[in-house]
């Protein structure tokens, strides 16, 4: 039996009937005999010292069960781990997961109540009284270094956590008198990630040990790190991931409420649960980007790029969590991006403030690279007076050059910038495009056009083990995966990566299908429970495929070599004679006797006639550590018309040309682009976090945090080119991140490519009505003589 | 949601409903389609001792035709205003505001009376019905009142409705045969809220606007009529682009709007500019 392959193939997602649906199984939903429920009272100070709590006003109250400080739990509370202690003197400070002495940002936990009934619970909170002496707020990260400033920990004796160079090639020379040099200072604004479903925990004592469910994105790293922070032995904690809806990085973390859920059943012997509120996770879950960038670019007068430098400063908040040092240092080998240098240098500096502590947002620090250099590029084509994309062009690594190792001493495998800019320009009309703009200018339209481009890169599959040992990670970046075949033949995957929305299930059958020669319906993927999938890294920086699916090619190719020796001695012929298409293993070169992977399952189950020495199983395990990290790159386009008058952006058209190697089912692919430009284009136009000068965070619903609707967002034109990757065997390189890495500079070169004429050469992102209009007043330009001429809405 | 503890009650006519608020205090609030309300409640911005729930009241619900006017149920919704034959023959103004408020969840559950009981400046249809010149008809334990829209907003959140009144109805007067409408939204998002809106009425004669009126979202602690611009339009009879865009610039006047995330006062003054200009451009089809 040959059938077409699956992959390649627009397999319509398996998981989506029952998530769409909502009837599955969410953290929240699940409810236990006994449950008792949980609400944290969160400081509303950005810095205090705590006098006094007392929650004995709630003691005895109808439905209360327990209520605690942080000091009752301070013995046994541990401190929230940072994984990442990316230098040797990084200031690592203590995180108790709720406050002790002092809290250091607006919603910090500082007590809780467990009742039989969340309302009760919440009710509750109001009745804890609390004593605070206000400290100082330390909110701007420039000033928060400067001498004498207010400190976040005043044990530290500073409001640096650490500072990591970098340094390649002769700076200097590349900066020197005969080169052209463009500086910028540009802001991250920082972000919140606002997963569609909530933040949700609930643990259960089973036995001797417990079970937590959590809507997290990392049940194997969260299991070990639970048992480090609260002495809880691992092997008594089983933590499983339930359908879980999206994380963006926000869920890749130990949390303050997962650690105390666990502690209160501990302590309780029952099931309890906690679930977020919006406006408790916008102020709580932890936030994303948010750097101040100095970015200097030194090129040739002919445009030949010479050097590239970059200053950070990364705002850490209040504490640092599960990897929040190393978020900017996976950007800091991206800033080179695409383009060749003769040196570069890169210096971050993580800074404390009194906020929410930032840590991985899609992207994680390569949104922050791609953003400087694509701007600096755009920055730089204008000083030379040259086109945009022929500067790039003139800089780029050209694909015959690769595998190419840059600047920043990573290894580019394989890539082709020509290719997929070429594909690019044709889909989006650039010349045309330029024809417009260049006609709007001359008119003086109220409306002007900008076009807008990133040629990105960036890096996933995340990541060679030893590469995490060298930058001071905690742990390896390897994947697994099992393969168990069932007697009837059917197949079930065990994935250690974790979807919370990829549409894992989908893709690891196509994979296995593909591989075992059965069809796609008959394998189903388990994930995301460790007493199901025992090892696995999980799920983040775009690399469960790379990793996780190059894990289930090596189980699927030890199954079929298991099977193999089995089907010789079935077909009575030698294991080297033995070839295997389709699901049918025959005797090389005749068509008869075959018999299939199925009857093989069979066989192998019932065990009456197994080959000496081979046990009774096809079942197999995979660990995959790559070699190297894989680069997905692209061009994307971005046309943009600016109403002058009001400031309005309006994307007019998007082309996105991703190369993300080989494509395993193009409709997710799609999808994942779709999800990533919106995202990248709402940190472009729309969103940003806001805390006021007391420290509050104002943007805390969704009314005062924009989030884009489809609505909002031009009709993305998507295509690809397909350079296979050469560091896994399927060829594939990661798309959770492209799109939001790639958009967001494109989209901002637009608008200040429209714009430009007036004097503007930056807008401060988001890109609102109001930023852009300010741009344009301050740039002294006033764009019309009497107002209202531009199109309504 | 997780709000405060509160009763609830039902009632299946305005009779009742009335009674059930009748020595009610500012504790006991009404409850319509909740778009407003229940944010509160989940902010715990407001902590209600008990909620009348006004949805089952048949009395509320419909649009008629009574002569003079049209009369709107206040439990309208967003939904309805946009659909209904009366409102878009009548108050084409009304249809078109409601067709532009947030999303279609909030417009299917949302109602005319609850946006104008709320009283929230950057809401978008009570600049519309003060523009429209409505009168809102009010039930309470002393029997009925009716209240021109252009002295039922008090302030920020406040009008002249006292704690056990019920906003049953609003009036539109038949008058706007000959008017054209647009109501011109700028907001950030779709879904998101005006940064400043402008409805406008207008009227043609001889191929010049002979009469305008101009109502002003989110410019002021209450919805705003631009009497300034009105006024230059009517001794002006302005006939083109430019003389409407002349007639635009004393937009702002009299008005005192906030600066907040979304926006700085001073560029609210230069958004209502503009704005009141393409809005009078459009609806006067000129
Ligand atoms: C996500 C979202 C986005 C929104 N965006 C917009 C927008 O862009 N533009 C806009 O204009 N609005 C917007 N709204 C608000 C929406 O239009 C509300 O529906 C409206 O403001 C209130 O109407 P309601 O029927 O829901 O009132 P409710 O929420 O039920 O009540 C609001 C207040 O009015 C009182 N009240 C209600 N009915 C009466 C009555 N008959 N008599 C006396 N008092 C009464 C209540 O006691 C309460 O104080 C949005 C709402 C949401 C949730």
């Amino acid at each position: 039996m040959t059938t077409a392959p699956e992959v390649g193939r627009d397999r319509r997602r398996k998981e989506d009937a029952r998530l769409i649906t909502g009837r599955t199984n969410w953290t929240d939903n699940i409810q236990l005999p006994g449950m008792l429920y949980v609400a944290f009272l969160r400081s509303p100070m950005a810095h205090a010292r705590i006098r006094n709590v007392d929650v004995s006003g709630v003691l005895g109250q109808d439905g209360v069960v327990a209520a605690y400080t942080g000091a009752d739990l301070a013995a046994e509370q541990g401190s929230l781990p940072c994984a990442w202690p990316v230098t040797e003197d990084i200031v690592i400070p203590d995180h108790p997961p709720m406050a002790v002495d002092e809290v250091r940002y607006v919603g910090e936990a500082v007590a809780c109540v467990v009742a039989t009934d969340r309302y009760v619970a919440a009710d509750m909170l109001e009745l804890i009284e609390i004593d605070y002496e206000p400290l100082p707020p330390v909110l701007d990260m420039e000033a928060a270094l400067a001498e004498g400033a207010s400190l976040v920990h005043s044990d530290k004796g500073t409001n640096a956590s650490f500072t990591w160079p970098f340094s390649a090639g002769d700076v200097d020379a590349a900066f020197g008198d005969d080169a052209v040099v463009v500086s910028r200072r540009y802001v991250q604004q920082r972000l919140i990630p606002a997963a569609m479903e909530p933040r949700s925990v609930v643990v259960a004592p089973e036995g001797d040990g417990y079970t937590m469910w959590s809507a997290t994105q990392i049940p194997h790293v969260l299991r070990l790190m639970l048992a480090m922070v609260t002495g809880i032995a691992e092997h008594q904690l089983r933590v499983v991931a339930p359908d879980v809806g999206g994380g963006f990085g926000s869920k890749l973390q130990v949390t303050a409420e997962e650690v105390i859920t666990l502690l209160l059943a501990k302590r309780l012997r029952k099931p309890v649960k906690w679930t977020e509120g919006r406006t408790e996770g916008i102020q709580t879950t932890h936030h994303g980007r948010d750097q101040i960038q100095k970015v200097a670019l030194a090129a040739d007068r002919d445009g030949r790029f010479r050097g590239l430098k970059i200053e950070l400063l990364a705002d850490m908040g209040a504490y640092l969590m599960l990897v929040t040092p190393g978020v900017p240092l996976l950007g800091a080998f991206m800033f080179p991006a695409i383009y060749k240098f003769d040196a570069y240098s890169f210096t971050c500096t993580g800074v404390f403030t009194t906020k929410m502590p930032t840590d991985a947002y899609r992207g994680a620090g390569r949104p922050e690279a791609t953003y400087a250099i694509e701007r600096l590029v755009d920055e730089m084509a204008v000083e030379l007076r040259m086109d945009p994309m022929e500067l790039r062009r003139r800089n780029w690594i050209k694909h015959e050059e690769f595998p190419y190792t840059t600047i920043a001493t990573l290894t580019y495998d394989t890539g082709n910038y020509e290719a997929a800019t070429e594909k690019a320009l044709q889909l989006f009309g650039y010349d045309k495009l330029r024809a417009e703009q260049a006609d709007r200018r001359e008119r003086g339209d109220a409306v002007q056009l900008g076009i807008g481009i990133s040629t990105f890169t960036e890096m996933c599959g995340l990541a060679p083990s030893r590469i995490l040992g060298q930058l001071a990670y905690g742990a390896g970046g390897w994947e697994s995966a099992s393969v168990r075949m069932l007697p009837t033949g059917k197949v079930e995957v065990v994935t250690g990566s974790s979807a919370h929305g990829q549409g894992h299930e989908t893709a690891w059958s196509q994979i296995a299908a593909d591989q075992l020669g059965v069809p796609f319906e008959d394998v189903t993927v388990l994930h995301g429970d460790t007493r199901v999938s025992p090892k696995g890294m999980d799920t983040y920086g775009s690399r469960s495929l790379a990793v996780g699916g190059t894990a289930l090619v090596q189980a699927c190719d030890r199954v079929v070599d298991k099977a193999k020796r089995i089907a010789a001695h079935m077909l009575e012929a030698s294991e080297e004679d033995i070839e295997f298409e389709g699901g049918t293993f025959r005797v090389r070169g005749t068509p008869e006797p075959a018999t299939t992977i199925q009857e093989v399952a069979l066989a192998t189950f019932a065990a009456h006639d197994l080959p000496e020495g081979v046990e009774a199983s096809l079942d197999s395990d995979a660990t995959f550590d790559p070699e190297n990290f894989s680069y997905p790159h692209g061009t994307h386009l971005c046309a943009a018309e600016v109403d002058t008058e009001t400031g309005m952006v309006k994307l007019r058209s998007y082309v996105a040309v991703d190369d993300v190697g080989v494509v395993i089912n193009p409709l997710i692919v799609e999808g994942q682009v779709h999800g990533g430009l919106a995202q990248g284009i709402a940190q472009a136009l729309y969103e940003e976090a806001v805390y006021d000068s007391e420290g509050n965070l104002l943007t805390s619903t969704l009314a005062d945090y924009l989030i884009p609707s489809a609505a909002d967002l031009p009709e993305f034109v998507t295509d690809r080119t397909e350079t296979p990757s050469t560091t896994n065997p399927l060829g594939v390189k990661g798309v959770g991140e492209a799109g939001t890495i790639a958009s967001t500079p494109a989209v901002v070169n637009a608008v200040v490519d429209a714009i430009r004429q007036f004097g503007v050469n930056d807008v401060p992102m988001p890109c609102s009505p109001e930023h852009v209009w300010r741009a344009i007043q301050e740039a002294g330009g006033e764009p019309a003589t009497t107002l209202g001429r531009g199109p309504g809405r | 949601m997780i709000p405060a503890k509160f009763s609830y009650v039902r009632p299946e006519s305005l009779d009742e409903a009335v009674q059930a608020l009748d020595g009610a205090g500012e504790d006991t609030k009404v409850l319509a389609g909740g778009q407003s309300l229940l944010p509160l409640l989940r902010l715990r911005l407001a902590y209600p001792e008990a909620i009348v729930d006004l949805t089952r009241l048949g009395e509320l619900r419909g649009v008629r035709d009574e002569g003079g006017h049209l009369w709107i149920g206040s439990g309208t919704t967003h939904h309805e205003l946009i659909r209904d034959p009366l409102v878009r023959q009548h108050a084409g103004l009304l249809a078109q505001t409601a067709a532009t408020v947030a999303d279609p969840a909030v417009r299917h559950r949302g109602t005319l009376g609850g946006s104008l009981a709320h009283a929230d400046p950057a809401a978008d249809l009570p600049a519309t019905v003060l523009t429209l010149d409505g009168e809102l008809v009010v039930r309470g334990p002393g029997g009925e009142r009716t209240i021109p829209a252009s002295s039922f907003f008090v302030d920020y959140l406040t009008s002249v409705l006292r704690p056990a009144e019920i906003l049953t109805g609003i009036r539109i007067p038949k008058t706007w045969g000959g008017w054209n409408f647009h109501y011109e939204k700028f907001c950030r998002t779709a879904q998101s809220w005006a940064i400043v809106g402008v409805a406008a009425a207008v009227r043609r004669s001889d191929g010049a606007v002979a009469e305008a009126r101009l109502g002003l979202t989110n410019m002021g602690s209450t919805p705003l009529r631009a009497q300034a611009v009105e006024a230059a339009v009517q001794s002006s009879a302005p006939g083109s682009h430019d003389a409407l865009r002349a007639a635009a610039a004393s937009a702002d006047d009299g008005t005192s709007p906030p600066s907040d995330l979304h926006g700085q006062a001073d560029y609210r003054r230069h958004l209502v500019r503009v704005l009141t200009a393409r809005a009078l451009i459009t609806a006067s089809r000129l």
